[in-house]
């Protein structure tokens, strides 16, 4: 009878006040990971909308080569009614 | 049942219970966990699919920018020579000479003109462009870019003997009107060059 009363004030003392400590950490850290997730996630969706101007890099790509080409007809023309430096 | 069963029993039931209260609160915060991921994923997913094509645009354009860097720096150089083109774009982009032209490693070791500081940008560019502007004509301290003189040697070849003077008198300007002394026919002027007369006829 004295060892049962031991085992329960056992029970009651230590063991379920270390499964309440253990399983309370458990939940804490798990709850602390959420709100950081949720950051992530619109950290992402920012990021995908920064990323929707992409397409005018197509123009860019169009315009660049167009400026390029203007560029070079000019440099051409300059080439020709320019006099070259002494020496070169 | 003894009293320390029962007391036994509740301990047991409490622990358990206190493991399922916890385990699922768990459980749920894993949940919430999961779902932020999913999101998180799908915008990472996205921003992989928006930003895949930007590399080959980007190195696209750059291509064509170091093209027209390279015909541009290559018609400087021509143009205006080395030391004088380096002093150009020093001129314009302070510290730019340091760095030289990029197909051109010579240009590292020229003595850069300073002409940015005697000349300013918009006075950099007239010279530049039009050899006969007054900075290029000759100073008291010598050619500022470059020979007045020689500097040009297509309008040189346009008068060899020299830049005529102003003609002693011109051709004035025709008498117009139904009472003037020498009448257009327009059948013969319109399209055709205009008749020289005598230039005693022109003052009469």
């Amino acid at each position: 009878m004295t060892l049962e009363w031991i085992g329960d004030v056992i029970l009651l003392v230590v063991v379920l006040p270390v499964v309440i400590y253990l399983l309370h950490g458990v939940l804490t850290a798990a709850n602390s990971i959420v709100p950081s997730v949720n950051r992530i996630a619109a950290a992402a969706q920012r990021g995908s909308a920064d990323l929707d101007a992409v397409p005018l890099l197509l123009h860019t790509q169009e315009q660049t080569i167009a400026t390029v080409g203007v560029v070079a007809d000019y440099g051409g023309s300059l080439d020709v009614i320019l006099d070259d430096a002494q020496g070169a | 049942m003894p009293a320390a069963g029962v007391v036994m029993i509740i301990a047991v039931v409490a622990i358990v219970a206190a493991a399922v209260f916890y385990l699922v609160s768990t459980i749920v915060a894993l949940r919430r966990i999961t779902n932020g991921l999913d999101e998180a994923i799908a915008g990472v997913v996205a921003i992989i699919d928006k930003s895949a094509p930007v590399a080959d645009v980007v190195n696209t354009i750059n291509q064509n920018l170091d093209a027209g860097v390279d015909l541009l720096e290559g018609l400087l150089v021509k143009k205006a020579g080395l030391a004088d083109a380096v002093g150009l774009i020093d001129g314009l982009y302070p510290g730019a000479a340091a760095q030289g032209l990029r197909n051109l490693p010579d240009a590292k070791r020229v003595k850069v003109p300073r002409i940015s500081e005697v000349y300013t940008r918009g006075t950099l560019t007239l010279a530049r462009l039009g050899r006969e502007a007054p900075i290029a004509a000759a100073s008291p301290n010598g050619p500022a870019l470059r020979n007045a003189v020689y500097g040009s040697k297509a309008s040189a070849a346009l008068y060899p003997d020299g830049r005529p003077g102003r003609q002693p008198s011109l051709p004035r300007s025709p008498v117009i009107g139904v009472d003037s002394p020498v009448q257009y026919d327009p059948d013969e002027e319109v399209g055709g060059p205009r008749k020289r007369l005598p230039l005693a006829q022109e003052r009469s």
